[in-house]
């Protein structure tokens, strides 16, 4: 194992009576890095996320936490902080309160936890002290001072928020658990606080491990991005390895703000230069533009003006569906027209078509 | 057809649909009451065709003899047994029929059957089998109290246990109610603020529940105290069906010497006044629903 590494999951199997959630999988998170879990809804992100909180537990394989097997100690025992995407703050406590929280089952007694007599226990006054001055410390650096006495239901999306943030943080844990905290946010909002999180991160210097949906999240904020498929990892890598040299077709079909085009051999003779056999070929449609010479050859269906740039709609001879990007100042003809669209072959990727799986370009029959 | 304006013809509507049950709620609700209010302080007899009016007699009546006293201290004796009983007995069934669910679904629903079985039994015939249970010599409760090596007990004819026994029954018939609130009301706690207190340390049996499940229960508990306390106060099957309330008015309570006094000696002006009492008492928890506690406990 390597010594940066902080968390790490070996070979871990959840089941839910017959259903397998997770399937062995091997997950490795290092020392203050910002690790994604990147899938779409039901592929075990959240249970994988759940499994390193200790919150669940594996049916099969071990949680290693700087090294030691953390298989019977809970989540609080473990010291990792975690954010709901619910924010799952405590209706009826104060900001204050929320945040203290942590602290207060930390250094109180039962006794001293109580409203009132708790004052009287003794040698709480200290540890009263210290969590006021800590929970201080975190509104301030969240911008919440003034929001201290009041109750989570008069605050807005983006202030829960960073509530639930602040009780993540006000107990300096081992690593940050996010579980898609931004998707309850208007979009705007969700820009702003993913800026927030990556100073956060700077900040503490600790490893985060994000949970999202959004691949534009992941890309944004990451630098390792494991990308799960139905309980199985399918790539794990930084942002570009993702994009540029995705393991599968599901891979590549999920990262990219624009969908990748898929073409099989069925789809139509091979318009690319070079023999490309049986296998599937994917072109992201920012690398295929319009071009007087290009290959391929389709007919314009819709364009979508996006300002700095201009999104093609195409259909090919053969009947297939296609994308491209054209740049904004591009003058969009009649739609029927036929358009040449040209493509630089070290874009291209190839799949095998029966496993879905990268195939490197010298083993293209 | 004649068209009225548009404004006109939306205030008809309004009328139409609020009318009816407005109508009916004044003839129905808030007439008696006004006429009851009106008879408490006469001494009007059902069937006399004069009445005198006495002022406040019939309360001082009520609060100044021993038998009006006797009645609302019973009254309020069973009321604070029945109400902490059954609340903290429905919390304690439910949570535990709640765990029980995730590992034994069946078992937890055949249960929640059985708890809940005395509220859909009509009481008075409930009444019976508890008359026959409690019995001296034959009732079962007796005989297994002697089996064990106690000794048997009067329980509804002895002046001192006769009020307890019939809290016991009260509780018995409740518990089942209050379980399906609470229960309804664990159901609804979002399961990630389990997660946070699991995370935050308070992930233990004690801590969890002072953590979440009290605090999130808050306005179903308000609503089962209040719909506890009203049935408590009301409580006049039992009385009426196995103790009339006795043994020398041991068992008197506050709605058994309403119909007592109304519709067994017909002094209509008397229990006039008991039923204002009983409604001012009902009057004063919907109050302290409405007003005190629901802004605490829903965290505004």
């Amino acid at each position: 194992m390597n010594s940066e590494t902080v968390l790490e999951l070996r070979e871990v199997t959840r089941r839910f009576g017959t259903q397998t959630v997770l399937d062995a999988i091997d997950v490795a998170v290092r020392e203050g890095s910002f690790t994604a879990l990147l899938g779409a809804s039901g592929c075990g992100k959240s249970t994988t996320l759940r499994i390193m909180a200790g919150l669940d537990r594996p049916t099969k394989g071990k949680v290693l936490l700087n090294g030691t097997d953390v298989a019977d100690r809970t989540a609080h025992e473990r010291n990792v902080a975690m954010v709901f995407q619910s924010y799952a703050l405590y209706p009826h406590l104060t900001v204050f309160q929320n945040i203290a929280l942590p602290l207060t089952m930390r250094h109180l007694g039962a006794f001293g936890r109580l409203p009132f007599a708790g004052r009287l226990a003794p040698g709480t006054t200290d540890a009263r002290d210290l969590i006021r001055r800590k929970v201080a410390v975190t509104a301030e650096s969240l911008g919440l001072s003034d929001l201290l006495h009041r109750k989570p239901n008069s605050l807005s999306g983006g202030q829960k928020q960073r509530v639930a943030l602040g009780r993540a943080l006000v107990r300096d844990p081992v690593m940050f658990l996010l579980d898609e905290p931004l998707s309850n946010l208007d979009a705007r909002l969700r820009v702003k606080m993913r800026g927030e999180l990556i100073s956060l991160h700077k900040r503490t210097g600790r490893a985060f491990v994000y949970v999202t949906h959004d691949q534009a999240e992941a890309m944004a904020m990451a630098d390792q991005i494991i990308v799960m498929i139905a309980g199985k990892v399918a790539q794990a890598g930084t942002p570009r390895d993702l994009y540029d040299r995705p393991a599968s077709r599901d891979v590549a079909a999920f990262v990219g703000t624009n969908a990748i085009n898929l073409i099989a051999p069925e789809d139509g003779p091979s318009f690319f230069e070079g023999n490309t056999g049986d296998a599937v070929i994917g072109i992201r449609p920012e690398h295929l533009s319009p071009a007087n010479d290009g290959a391929l050859g389709a007919r314009l269906e819709t364009a979508e003006f996006l300002g700095s740039e201009t999104i093609l709609g195409l259909r090919t001879d053969q009947g297939k569906e296609i994308v491209a990007i054209a740049p904004g100042d591009y003058s969009v003809p009649a739609p029927g027209s036929e358009i040449r669209l040209g493509v630089a072959a070290d874009r291209l990727h190839f799949f095998d078509p029966a496993s879905g799986k990268r195939l490197e370009r010298e083993h293209v029959r | 057809m004649t068209r009225f304006p548009r404004s006109v013809r939306e205030g008809l509507t309004d009328a139409w649909l609020v009318g009816p049950a407005t109508l009916a709620l004044l003839t129905f609700i808030f007439l008696p009451v006004v006429i009851v209010a009106v008879l408490s302080f006469t001494d009007y007899q059902f069937g006399a065709r004069s009445f005198g009016w006495i002022g406040l007699e019939n309360y001082e009546k009520l609060f100044g003899s021993t038998l009006g006293r006797r009645a609302l201290s019973n009254t309020l004796l069973y009321v604070a047994i029945v109400i902490p009983a059954s609340v903290g007995l429905g919390l304690v069934v439910a949570a535990g029929l709640h765990r029980l669910a995730d590992w034994a679904p069946a078992l937890s629903n055949v249960l929640r059957a059985v708890y809940f079985l005395p509220v859909a039994a009509t009481l008075v015939a409930m009444s019976v089998a508890w008359q026959m249970m409690l019995h001296p010599t034959l009732g079962v409760v007796n005989q297994t109290l002697v089996a064990l090596g106690g000794q048997p007990q009067n329980w509804l004819s002895d002046r001192g246990i006769v009020l307890y026994t019939l809290a016991a029954i009260g509780i018995w018939q409740t518990v089942g109610y209050n379980m399906v609130l609470f229960l309804a009301g664990l159901a609804a706690i979002p399961a990630d603020l389990y997660d946070a207190a699991e995370v935050d340390g308070a992930g233990g049996n004690w801590s969890r529940f002072w953590t979440v499940t009290w605090p999130m229960l808050g306005p179903t508990t308000l609503f089962v105290l209040v719909i506890t306390a009203t049935n408590a106060f009301r409580v006049f099957e039992t009385v009426a069906t196995l103790t009339k309330g006795g043994p020398a008015f041991a068992s008197d309570t506050l709605v058994y010497a309403l119909y007592r006094e109304g519709f067994v000696y017909f002094k209509a002006g008397y229990a006039s006044a008991i039923t204002m009492v009983f409604f001012a008492v009902l009057l004063a928890l919907t109050l302290i629903q409405f007003r005190i506690v629901e802004r605490r406990v829903h965290y505004r």
